[in-house]
């Protein structure tokens, strides 16, 4: 009885038919739901979310309960632009709120990945609450509870108006996402991203053959950052209103179970969890809270239980099943 | 002003007091197997819930009402051990925090079911209202009732750790595991006891503390940081380091609020960072 031997599929270069999966169907999306175009935007936004959290849960091994630290600084950024200062471009503000959370998470990370287990836990989580009380106090410049008012976009290129249908906003974050998807991409596949998973299986061996343990993290931890602030920044540019909630932790845990339920470690797995979890929100919720509230509970217990690596973890041990028995 | 001072230093404590009885289970029981537990604010929120009830419901007196809830919430503690924690032991933090915060997410859908999404008052009886004189100042008396029964938890955990076998046990399996394990301790059964004891702990500071946490389905959550800063800051498995995490947390979290409420939880979490990056490990690391 062989296993099978496992390859991940991300690690050669080459384009694989499955990988276009998820585009085409992003794609077909924009023609299929005209009506929940606003909600498809708001999943492709947490799938860049999510994807940014994989490179440093999944590749690096850090796991962090304050991802939406970088996810808030980007939206407060791209929000406090077009509020306060009038910059209302939204392609400009996309970059300068993705550097402005690059630099935040490179100080963070410079400080927490000393850090390991517990300590580096509760770290993420104390900043992520920090900076949410800090917006919380400062009404002058974020809103305070009542959310930032007053963001308003210019057209995209200043042609693209963002519509109330939300036809702009959903190929918008279809695009940006598709150029972050590509970037890391080409980052997980590289020398780099090898190092990481080094890094993620056996930190103390990685140490002794000469990896610079730190310094690779810090770069996955700032890679990460910068992409969680353009997803945060796609939000308030999307839905032209920042809520204190992009900063909770809530939100940090929301991304982390979306990223577990698709699988870890594969960038893919965003494109499932995401909208898995997002779909399901949309429609237990409206029956009532609790049933959503119960069923995504159970839905990780049986996860976690049963399909440890998500459901592009489970679909692979299916699929190596089959194939055992055919042969 | 020497007054407020007073004050501030009083609810700090009895705070602190309720919080350290909360945390010690988990600090335990995280020293012992390394389960990261998120569902512990989960059972203390059950503690409070399940007093309540039977002193409503069933007009169990409320001395009694609390211990009932201790022992129901030690024995949901056991089966939720029993059937899925242990699957997990020596696994991976990252599937253990998942796995307890599904089960945390649960418990608040249902809690919310049973006893509604407002918050649900204890009702104290007639000699815990008022004030009471100490001398000196008159100062609440149901919270001077907490931090004379947290004393004596206090008192008797220490005891219990210091000076019974079953306390020699758990020390030295938190010091060293496989070491324990090589002189004829049973880890299994050891974490089984000191989990359900754990869980008791927290169920009695979830009863006790409802006057000053509130009692929501939210609960779990919203206080779960706070069990697990006094974990982390106070260091894994050490009475000690507890006490003081809680001592500290208490007055600084009830000082912040007093004097600079705008800012809500800002200092504890600031304080927090530092003490984490000046003592990464907790005040008493083993």
């Amino acid at each position: 009885m062989e296993q099978p031997a496992y390859q991940n599929p991300l690690r050669t270069g080459a384009i694989r038919p499955a990988e276009l999966l998820p585009w085409l169907a992003a794609g077909s999306g924009f023609f299929l739901f005209p009506d929940y175009l606003q909600l498809g935007a708001q999943i492709l936004i947490m799938v860049l979310f999510a994807m940014s959290l994989d490179m440093i849960l999944g590749y690096a091994g850090i796991v962090s309960l304050g991802h939406a630290a970088l996810f808030g600084t980007g939206a407060y950024t791209a929000g406090i632009l077009s509020a306060h200062v009038g910059w209302s471009e939204p392609l400009s503000g996309l970059v300068i709120a993705g550097l402005v959370a690059g630099v935040v998470g490179f100080v963070c990370g410079a400080v927490i990945l000393y850090t390991r287990g517990l300590t580096l836990l509760m770290l993420t989580l104390a900043v992520t609450i920090l900076l949410q009380e800090l917006a919380n106090e400062q009404e002058h410049w974020t809103g305070g509870d009542d959310g930032l008012q007053g963001v308003v976009m210019e057209p995209l290129f200043g042609v693209f108006e963002f519509d109330l249908y939300g036809q702009t906003a959903y190929l918008y974050a279809l695009a940006v996402l598709f150029v972050m998807f590509l970037a890391a991409r080409a980052i997980v596949n590289s020398s780099f991203g090898q190092s990481l998973r080094g890094i993620r299986e056996n930190e103390r061996r990685m140490h002794a053959i000469g990896c610079p343990v730190y310094r690779q993290m810090l770069r996955a931890y700032t890679i990460a950052a910068v992409m969680a602030g353009v997803a945060g920044a796609l939000l308030a540019q999307t839905t032209e209103f920042v809520a204190l909630d992009v900063l909770s932790f809530e939100r940090s845990g929301d991304v982390m179970i979306m990223l577990i339920l698709g699988g870890t470690g594969r960038l893919y797995g965003a494109f499932i969890g995401a909208p898995l979890y997002m779909i399901l929100q949309d429609q237990l919720a409206k029956l009532s809270p609790e049933y959503w509230l119960f069923g995504i509970g159970a839905l990780l217990v049986a996860t976690i239980l049963y399909a440890p690596e998500g459901m592009l973890g489970l679909t692979e041990r299916l699929r190596a099943w089959a194939t055992r028995e055919d042969s | 002003m020497i007054n407020s001072l007073v004050s501030i230093a009083f609810d700090g404590l009895a705070f602190a007091m309720v919080l350290f009885i909360i945390s010690v289970g988990l600090s335990v029981t995280m020293g012992l197997m390394g389960f990261v537990n998120l569902a512990h604010g989960m059972f203390a929120m059950l503690g409070g819930y399940i007093a309540v009830s039977f002193i409503r419901e069933f007009g169990v007196p409320f001395l009694l009402g609390a211990p009932l809830g201790c022992v129901a919430v030690a024995l949901i503690s056991v089966v939720l051990e029993r059937t899925l924690y242990r699957r997990l032991y020596g696994g991976d933090e990252l599937q253990q925090v998942l796995l307890t915060i599904g089960l945390v997410f649960m418990g608040i859908a249902v809690c919310t079911f049973l006893w509604g999404p407002l918050n649900v008052q204890l009702d104290v009886p007639s000699y815990l209202k008022g004030q009471v004189d100490l001398g000196f100042r008159r100062f609440p008396t149901y919270r001077t009732f907490i931090i004379l029964v947290s004393f004596a938890v206090i008192i008797g955990l220490w005891y219990g750790f210091e000076r019974t076998l079953l306390g020699a046990k758990v020390r030295a399996a938190v010091d060293n595991q496989r070491m324990a394990e090589t002189v004829g301790i049973n880890i299994r059964r050891l974490f089984t006891l000191t989990f359900a004891l754990g869980s008791a702990l927290a169920a009695l500071g979830g009863a006790l503390g409802t006057e000053i946490l509130g009692l929501t389905p939210t609960y779990a959550l919203e206080y779960l940081v706070y069990f697990l800063i006094v974990v982390a800051v106070g260091g894994l498995g050490s009475l000690r380091g507890a006490f003081a995490a809680s001592l500290i947390l208490g007055v600084v979290d009830t000082a912040g609020k007093y004097y600079l409420p705008a800012f809500g939880a800002f200092f504890i979490f600031a304080v927090t960072i530092i003490l984490l990056l000046w003592r990464p490990q907790g005040f008493y690391a083993r």
